[in-house]
């Protein structure tokens, strides 16, 4: 236990020291993570939305493959983007290998599903409520799969945000095809992977402690445009 | 109007300068003894403001290193297996092997000393006691350089430890650093080599039981990638990397890393 209270101070001083190292990771980490969840909303909202309201053959096989996908292991998307980025791979022409570019595809892979998933929950109860409306507008698909998204779209905020929590947070995908490199891939968990197996348990925690303060950060940016949104769409 | 030169600029710069980046920046598939001790934080600063080069390092275990760089993902190899590394330039993945430096594997033990081997200079002796005596032993069981290392002395020991895996024999199938934490959690004995011990910051109430042995000789070597395989290779900064590593001043800058006043690697690259 008396690692965490070190682990607390050392959390602290590094903040406060503004280390150019720390702020690099910390910039990474959320470059490839938010780029991911935009990425990742775009594929993922359209499908959730489009699934939601569509009536066809095979509809429960794609909802259960759906939600069996937001499982999917980030070791395993890691593997499977390293064997297709690998200069021995398919698109190994490309030379995506150990860049930002692989992380980002990676985590994208990782959290499209799950935003698909939960967007298409919100969306379909949404739609419950609607269907009859919709109908008597004589609305296009497209027509309501655009004012489904838009009416939900401060649930669908917090779909964005798990997506990013899972992409922030997670650290087999992106130390296989990121590789960890100092000043290139380092993210914020494969810096704690990386002082955590040279035993350094106290600066890891520090900067799992940051991590959280991070995320910490993203989220409340994110409530208070959600929160403001909403002030203003009732006066 | 704006738009399209902007554009057409924009795209222009990025590859210009994703091209000049890879002129001057190669991929080090590196075994990760290396890179925890901190050698590359002190090497490659010295390199690059001689050569301008960029040297990206990937530290993972000898195994995967080596498989790394056989699907070409890398343009020099730096690991310590020397028959896998004979084996990757015989098979046409490398163009030479050089030695490069070494150091030694010992054994660390927690103060307890359950199998009572603490001070022995004869590896294998102590290997045998540890089995005889089915104290805890953790190994890495990665295919890592150490790894390898580890099951040659129990062979030589006539053990075969894989018999108790599960047992007091575990195999942590991580890295270095992970096993050391995993076996120092559970007071098993665990074979490292000397750099990553030194390093290491978790120690507990553990120390060096077992070393001296001729036998925990640990050889690194470098080994650039063939781009006769592997045509995506930058090889004239592999080369010079390689060449500057085996090069009176790069063996000196090696044998002027210190941790905690020790030499963690000692240069004995052959010198022409």
């Amino acid at each position: 236990m008396q690692s965490i209270g070190e682990a607390l101070g050392l959390a602290i001083a590094l903040v406060l020291s503004g280390d150019p190292d720390l702020l690099e990771i910390v910039l990474l980490s959320l470059r490839v993570s938010l780029t991911a969840t935009v990425i990742a909303c775009m594929i993922g909202l359209p499908i959730g939305a489009l699934v939601a309201i569509g009536r066809f053959r095979g509809r429960n096989a794609v909802l259960i493959l759906m939600n069996a996908l937001m499982g999917l292991p980030p070791v395993v998307v890691g593997l499977l983007v390293y064997l297709y980025l690998s200069r021995s791979g398919p698109l190994g022409f490309l030379g995506l290998l150990y860049t930002p570019t692989a992380m980002i595809i990676a985590q994208t892979i990782l959290i499209a599903p799950i935003v698909a998933a939960l967007s298409r929950q919100v969306i379909e109860d949404l739609h419950a409520e609607y269907a009859e409306q919709f109908r008597s507008l004589c609305l296009t698909r497209l027509q309501t799969v655009q004012a489904l998204l838009w009416d939900a779209r401060y649930s669908l905020l917090t779909v964005g945000l798990a997506g990013f929590g899972r992409a922030v947070a997670e650290v087999g995908a992106v130390i296989i095809v990121g590789g960890n490199i100092d000043h290139l891939t380092r993210v914020m968990t494969t810096a704690i992977a990386l002082e955590t197996s040279k035993g350094d348990l106290a600066l890891a925690l520090a900067l799992g402690i940051i991590l959280l303060v991070i995320a910490l950060g993203v989220n409340a940016a994110v409530q208070s445009v959600r929160m403001t949104a909403a002030r203003q769409a009732y006066v | 109007m704006f738009k399209k030169p902007f554009a057409a600029t924009a795209v222009a710069l990025i590859i210009a300068g994703a091209a000049s980046a890879q002129d001057q920046s190669i991929i080090v598939q590196s075994t990760t003894s290396t890179a925890n001790s901190g050698l590359y934080d002190y090497l490659l600063p010295i390199f690059q403001n001689e050569t301008g080069i960029q040297v990206n390092v990937v530290a993972v275990g000898t195994g995967q290193a080596i498989k790394n760089a056989e699907n070409c993902d890398g343009d020099v190899l730096l690991v310590h297996a020397k028959a896998s590394e004979e084996k990757f330039v015989a098979d046409g993945f490398g163009t030479e092997r050089t030695d490069l430096m070494y150091n030694d594997f010992v054994v660390v033990g927690p103060a307890a000393d359950p199998a009572g081997v603490a001070g022995m200079n004869d590896v294998q002796g102590a290997l045998a006691k540890i089995a005889e005596s089915e104290a805890p032993f953790a190994s890495r069981g990665d295919d890592s350089g150490t790894h390898k290392a580890e099951m040659a002395l129990w062979k030589s020991a006539d053990v075969d430890p894989t018999a108790a895996s599960g047992g007091w024999y575990r195999e942590t199938g991580s890295g270095m650093g992970a096993t050391l934490n995993t076996g120092i959690g559970m007071g098993a004995y665990v074979m490292t080599d000397r750099a990553t011990w030194i390093s290491f910051e978790n120690k507990q109430d553990y120390s060096v039981v077992v070393e001296g042995d001729q036998d925990m000789f640990n050889q690194y070597g470098v080994i650039p990638v063939n781009p006769a395989k592997c045509p995506s290779v930058n090889v004239d900064a592999a080369q010079t990397f390689a060449d500057w590593l085996v090069s009176a001043e790069g063996q000196e800058a090696i044998a002027g890393f210190k941790v905690a006043d020790q030499q963690l690697f000692f240069p004995n690259a052959p010198t022409n």
